[in-house]
């Protein structure tokens, strides 16, 4: 008698689709590894101008601008490739497409939740950007020299953070994105929140540079908690304190966008059936 | 003189074919309105921590915003949609229509699209040179002007060349849409003046991507910074770039493979 093998365990439910879908998106986008790394370096451009004026800023001003020093700006603008690309989710402009096509007849007739399927992918997909990320920060921080002081509390707040602008960022933009179930005359709505995004996210530049009311109104806004806090808390001097305020208030945007994406999902879908074929 | 007709040809035609869509003009001047609003706030917080950047004042860098603004304007509108078209052709085999027209493939291929909504940047580009120059109120000589409209068209010339060379690669590899980003990123730099980074990234914005040209020098000329052998200079650059894009592109043209392969 031959013996059975046990069945390798497999996860079920939710977590199991998520592994099955992370696991898809590793595997998808390694192909793609030129495509992916030739986007990456595109990339590169932005943060690099930002870096260098600011820094020729802090030199004319006597080496630091309101105390951010030109390492300091280098290690910040360092860290924001991570998170940039920690930032990538599926774009607002994907669901006119989703829409018109008829793309969204699918993904009802499924037993979850649609979010939980860009969640999972952009999700495994990140795994392989922070792997082909590793060597462009190498080089930039050979060519750029930044200042790091990291302790391990920092570390670790950070790994929690990137996800959590992930998450964030996730859900947002898909409320941004059902926008369309109502109209497809998105472009101008899309091209001023992007704007405020860039001014008051921290993406631009650190947010202390910002005039004081600006900072105020970036604090209580989302768009800070997915770029310039998770930059901070390496690459900045923040406070054991305002780590910890920073993750409370991850969280909260993280629970208000989950209500978002729930409620005008179910308002939004109603009006599917009058576009779709 | 035929082939001048040519050009103007096609550009009436392209501009007719955009005004079916009218309604692209005033999506065209909202994005120009935001992209301008938000680089007039940068600039703003930029200024409020410093007083110059690399030796220019913020009226100065105006200068520099306007005709960054502007030469985007003619990439979009007149460059960006050819090379466009030309990667898609070499991918699909359809160039084999443009190769077999009796006139210069060279040619054809950078005339046949025209983004006319796009132009609109043009206009607001010459907007922010003109505010910028009122704020300076400093004269600006007739020769200065001319000196600004020929760096502004050997510019252009240049950033052409850098892209049809750039496009040409689709002979090889195929596959270039990514080109478009790239390009786009590294533009950006365009906003400042090339002075201001470090030495390898200023040759290469210099020579690789001929930003310095594009932007920087046509708003020297303004600013009163150019001296008659910069310019001297650049036209031997544009001339010597126009050689080398000639070349590349009968190098390229060779390897194409037409619609069968």
């Amino acid at each position: 008698m031959t013996a059975v093998r046990e069945p390798r365990r497999r996860l079920r439910g939710l977590p199991g689709l998520y592994a099955v879908l992370m696991r898809t998106a590793v595997q998808v986008q390694l192909q793609y590894r030129t495509a992916n790394y030739a986007y990456m370096l595109g990339m590169i451009a932005e943060p690099v101008i930002y870096l260098v004026v600011w820094s020729s800023v802090a030199r004319s001003q006597g080496g630091a601008v309101e105390g951010i020093t030109v390492g300091e700006f280098a290690a910040y603008y360092i860290v924001w490739t991570l998170v940039r690309n920690m930032n990538i989710v599926f774009t607002p402009y994907g669901w006119e497409q989703r829409i018109r096509q008829g793309e969204l007849s699918g993904m009802l007739v499924r037993p979850v939740h649609p979010i939980h399927y860009d969640l999972a992918y952009f999700a495994g997909w990140k795994f392989v950007v922070i792997l082909l990320w590793l060597p462009i920060a190498a080089g930039l921080a050979l060519i750029f020299r930044p200042t790091f002081d990291v302790s391990v509390l920092e570390a670790g707040i950070f790994l929690i953070a990137i996800w959590g602008a992930y998450l964030i960022r996730s859900m947002l933009l898909w409320v941004l994105g059902m926008v369309t179930f109502w109209t497809t005359r998105v472009s101008a709505l899309y091209d001023m929140y992007f704007t405020a995004e860039l001014l008051l996210s921290g993406r631009l530049l650190p947010l202390a540079l910002l005039p004081a009311w600006a900072v105020t109104l970036a604090d209580v806004l989302p768009f800070k908690y997915t770029f310039g806090y998770p930059i901070e808390v390496i690459a900045g001097d923040l406070s054991t304190r305002e780590l910890f305020v920073g993750l409370g208030m991850q969280a909260l945007w993280v629970g208000l966008g989950a209500l978002l994406v729930a409620v005008v999902w179910r308002v939004g879908v109603r009006r599917y059936s009058a576009v779709g074929n | 003189m035929r082939r001048l007709s040519l050009g103007w040809t096609f550009l009436r035609v392209g501009a007719l074919n955009e005004l079916q869509y009218r309604v692209n003009f005033f999506l065209s001047l909202v994005q120009s309105v935001v992209a301008v609003g938000t680089a007039l706030v940068v600039l703003g917080l930029v200024f409020s921590h410093t007083d110059s950047l690399g030796g220019w004042s913020s009226d100065e860098l105006l200068v520099i915003m306007g005709v960054y603004v502007l030469m985007g304007g003619v990439i979009r509108s007149l460059v960006q949609p050819n090379m466009q078209q030309l990667m898609q052709d070499v991918q699909e085999g359809t160039l084999d229509y443009v190769l077999t027209k009796p006139e210069d493939a060279q040619l054809l291929v950078s005339v046949r699209r025209f983004g006319l909504w796009q132009a609109v940047d043009i206009v607001v580009g010459l907007l922010l040179v003109a505010v910028a120059l009122v704020r300076l109120d400093d004269p600006v000589s007739v020769l200065a002007v001319l000196a600004f409209v020929v760096a502004l068209l050997l510019g252009a010339l240049d950033i052409y060349c850098f892209w049809l060379i750039l496009t040409t690669s689709a002979f090889i590899v195929v596959r270039v849409d990514f080109l478009i980003e790239l390009f786009e990123g590294m533009y950006q730099a365009g906003r400042w003046p090339v002075t201001i980074y470090p030495g390898w990234l200023r040759i290469g914005f210099t020579f690789l991507v001929p930003l310095a040209f594009a932007v920087t020098v046509p708003a020297s000329a303004l600013t009163g910074r150019l001296s008659g052998w910069l310019l001297l200079g650049a036209v031997a650059f544009t001339v010597g770039l126009l050689a080398l894009t000639r070349w590349v592109w009968r190098q390229g043209l060779r390897r194409y493979a037409g619609a069968s392969a």
